[in-house]
């Protein structure tokens, strides 16, 4: 137990750090790179939640696929790459009040209904074969669903992004 | 393990993700805080997995995962094309249907 505190600490500690860099940084290549670390600090949290499928998943779509989605939009739409100091709205103060707010609302939902609740000490780690056999079983519906979703979005990627 | 520190976390992320979708300015940047919010939605879920021993929240943070990268496809796609037609992708110039 303490053991699995410690590393989720850890990459608790990476990930608001990256978080908090993404959205100040004035380099919009070093911000994708910052959410690089983000997302493989979340991975990590979902190794310690016992989803290592998600893990995974997380690592390959997000980090893998994503990221270079991302680095391509800020290559194929800037003509620099250096700092930048107009990365910012002219009201994007208002962003902190609006932001402390919510975390203040949430964090006392939270405690309130949560308390100091324990998750259990061993669960099973949920295996690959439970999982596809909830998406291929009570989710079948959903599962066809996205996968229109992902065709649609293909289609309109490339009907978007087409040169005519 | 606490629940409450899963829970936190996503909640520091998404205040986090907020703020960057309201304070920046370019287009990809508000994408990436996008993703922020996203992925803390996807840390709830897996911690209320654990707590009620099912599988039935990973099956919903593998579709966000999905959906999500299907917006982002789909977002930066926009984005080219309003880079495309305009040589700028800074989100208050966009105001071509204010009233």
């Amino acid at each position: 137990m303490v053991a699995q505190n410690i590393f989720f600490a850890i990459f608790a500690v990476i990930m608001v750090v990256g978080a908090l860099r993404v959205v100040t940084s004035n380099n919009v290549v070093h911000a994708a790179l910052w959410l690089v670390t983000v997302l493989a600090g979340a991975a990590g949290q979902y190794i310690l939640l016992s989803a290592e499928f998600v893990a995974v998943t997380q690592v390959l779509v997000y980090i893998g696929a994503v990221m270079v989605l991302f680095l391509f939009g800020t290559m194929l739409t800037r003509a620099r790459l250096g700092e930048e100091t107009d990365l910012n709205n002219k009201t994007w103060i208002l962003g902190i009040p609006v932001a402390l707010l919510l975390f203040g609302t949430m964090s006392y939902a939270l405690i309130d209904s949560f308390g100091d609740e324990k998750l259990p000490e061993n669960a099973v780690v949920v295996s690959t074969q439970v999982i596809s056999d909830q998406i291929f079983g009570p989710y079948l519906i959903p599962f066809w669903a996205l996968s229109f979703v992902l065709l649609a979005a293909t289609i309109g990627a490339i009907v978007l992004a087409r040169k005519d | 393990m606490l629940l409450n520190q899963f829970l936190l976390l996503g909640a520091v992320l998404f205040c986090i993700g907020v703020y960057g979708v309201i304070a920046r300015k370019n287009a990809v940047m508000v994408l990436m805080s996008i993703e922020l919010i996203l992925n803390s939605v996807n840390l709830n879920l897996l911690a209320f997995a654990m707590r009620s021993g099912t599988a039935d929240g990973h099956t919903f943070a593998l579709y966000i995962i999905a959906v999500a990268a299907a917006e982002v496809g789909v977002g930066l796609a926009l984005v080219l094309l309003i880079y495309r037609n305009k040589r700028n992708i800074a989100l208050e110039d966009l105001s071509e249907m204010k009233g």
